[in-house]
């Protein structure tokens, strides 16, 4: 591996050892090390079938793990059901969004915090005020179905209800995809904005320049393997890597 | 809020001192309050099929077998333990608790098998179901069970049905409800925002059994007899016809669907095969121009009403304004 780099020492938010997912017998994950630290933007590039949603999709318990190992603030967080790895914090925005198209903005935020929100109704009631301050855009939208909302705005409901769980780990898949270049911006700074609160994110990108920018670290994939690690300037610094991924 | 508890108090106590006056003066023929205690427990049948069916958007063919299980129980417990009449209710809910207990079952295969898959599963559920209780001598095999006492009045169906509309709507607009929903649009996706989606199917397949079997216990001790083919392939279309006419995920939908084709099918008896063919016909028409049925995902509200009618003064509007300036 190349420059490590100084990263932050203590045990990772999330650390994923030697990771192998296997779709039947095609190995999609081959041996896959990494660590988020917490409050980091870490971002996983690479290209088409290199790897990166399936990683997320292991994370969050979406689908089986071969072998190896997933830890969660050092416990193994490996085999468990997805709705229990949210309840520890670590909350999956999906490629392409998939909100509740037929349901209103409000209850797609509401199905999100339908374990507590009975309970603990100020908590429920201080997450929704953050995530609409942070998407004013929602709040016009408050009433409407979800499936009339624009590319971006779904996005940003997708982005709102991982936040409305109280989750503080986010990974977010492919968040720019699709979206016209003003909005990726804001999308991008939105992810900003939401990992100075103190939010650990780890963020799967096919746009690595903007990635980059933000990111505090990066690991790309190359076809199931990590072929790269390293802070965003040594990578921007790498010619042949810089030729092969980022365009 | 409190002045509309109110309303719908007072619309109750209305509602029952007109199932009494009914009953007790003679006020309609018999056989036309016949027919609406067909309409009512066939609501609550709709109800409970449209929680799985339409609010889980789980295709299944279970209601038949789950059914049967409902009226075949209550009607053994009336028959042998709760025998007299006051002791209705308990024979019901007896009926209920078996069918939640099936309901449960039939749920498990949920979780993995979607789609058609799941349609075969639960129609051999149903089938199952209906050739045990023919070979099953003890509950009178392919004669089935009579005679069951006739419990079942205008009042008992009037007081199940508001049951039903109250719990069913307070469960579907429950956190249970939205959940409900949510998988229906994206399982994935509610179980990537922390929904325990084995435990939702559970809960929505136990309350659409519980209604179901209510239905089942009611027209047992309304026709005072019951045998398997009460339950076979005609239970499953029946059911099926009444959610899809009146609308997929939809209370007022469910009334609607049961009231049209009960008294379709009830008040064509005369016509013979006929009413098949006229009710087939309504049901293709109906889902040409509403595929998710008449009031698909949609509530009647006063609301909704006006709006309507708004629309329909805007088209019309435009209309002669454009007759006008065609001219």
């Amino acid at each position: 591996m190349e420059s490590v780099g100084n990263r932050k020492p203590g045990t990772p938010a999330l650390h994923v050892e030697d990771l192998r997912v296997s779709y039947r017998k095609i190995a999609a994950l081959k041996s896959i090390t990494f660590e988020v630290h917490k409050s980091e933007i870490v971002s996983l590039l690479g290209a088409n079938g290199a790897g990166k949603t399936t990683m997320l999709n292991a994370i969050s318990g979406a689908i089986p793990v071969e072998s190896g190992e997933i830890r969660h603030d050092g416990a193994s967080i490996k085999g468990v059901p997805p709705h229990r790895i949210v309840q520890k914090g670590i909350v999956h925005v999906p490629e392409g969004r998939r909100i509740f198209a037929d349901l209103s903005v409000a209850e797609n935020l509401r199905v999100a915090a339908y374990l507590y929100e009975s309970k603990r109704k100020t908590l429920f009631k201080e997450r929704l005020e953050f995530v609409l301050s942070l998407f004013p855009r929602l709040k016009e939208r408050y009433a409407q179905a979800g499936g009339t909302l624009s590319g971006g705005e779904q996005q940003m409901l997708a982005i709102g209800r991982a936040l409305i769980t109280g989750g503080d780990i986010l990974l977010l898949d492919e968040p720019s995809m699709g979206l016209a270049p003003m909005l990726v911006q804001e999308i991008f700074d939105t992810i900003v904005k939401i990992s100075q609160t103190g939010k650990t994110i780890l963020l799967v990108e096919q746009n690595a320049t903007m990635a980059m920018e933000i990111s505090n670290y990066c690991y790309v994939l190359e076809t199931g393997l990590i072929s790269f690690e390293g802070e965003p300037e040594v990578l921007r610094q790498d010619n042949d890597i810089a030729s092969a991924y980022l365009g | 809020m409190k002045k509309r508890k109110g309303f719908h108090l007072i619309l109750f106590a209305v509602g029952l001192a007109l199932c009494c006056a009914v009953m007790n003066f003679g006020l309609i023929q018999t056989s036309k309050i016949l027919i609406i205690q067909y309409v009512g427990i066939y609501i609550i049948f709709v109800l409970g099929i449209n929680l799985v069916n339409g609010y889980l958007g789980i295709f299944s063919l279970a209601h038949a077998g789950i059914m049967a299980v409902g009226g075949y129980t209550a009607s053994l417990a009336s028959m042998h333990i709760f025998t007299s009449p006051w002791m209705f209710p308990l024979s019901l809910l007896t009926g209920g608790m078996a069918s939640v207990l099936v309901g449960l079952c039939v749920a498990v295969p949920s979780f993995n098998v979607r789609g058609d898959y799941l349609a075969i599963i639960t129609l051999g559920f149903s089938l199952i179901v209906k050739s045990i209780l023919q070979n099953l001598e003890v509950v009178g095999g392919p004669r089935g069970l009579r005679p069951i006492p006739k419990y079942t009045n205008l009042i008992w169906v009037y007081l199940c049905v508001v049951l039903a509309i109250v719990m069913v709507n307070r469960f579907v607009k429950s956190k249970y409800g939205r959940n409900m929903m949510a998988i229906r649009e994206d399982q994935i996706a509610s179980e990537l925002v922390s929904v325990d989606v084995r435990n939702a199917k559970s809960v929505a397949f136990s309350v659409s059994a519980f209604f179901i079997g209510i239905s089942g216990a009611l027209i047992c001790h309304l026709l005072s007899y019951t045998n398997p083919n009460s339950y076979g392939y005609s239970a499953i279309i029946d059911g099926l016809v009444m959610v899809y006419l009146g609308g997929v995920g939809s209370i007022t939908g469910s009334i609607i669907g049961a009231l049209i084709w009960q008294i379709l099918v009830q008040s064509l008896r005369t016509i013979g095969t006929w009413r098949w063919i006229i009710g087939g016909c309504i049901l293709v028409v109906i889902m040409i121009f509403q595929p998710n049925g008449i009031f698909g995902n949609r509530e009647l509200s006063i609301a909704g009403i006006k709006r309507a009618f708004a629309a329909i003064r805007n088209r019309l509007a435009k209309g002669a304004a454009g007759k006008k300036d065609g001219q």
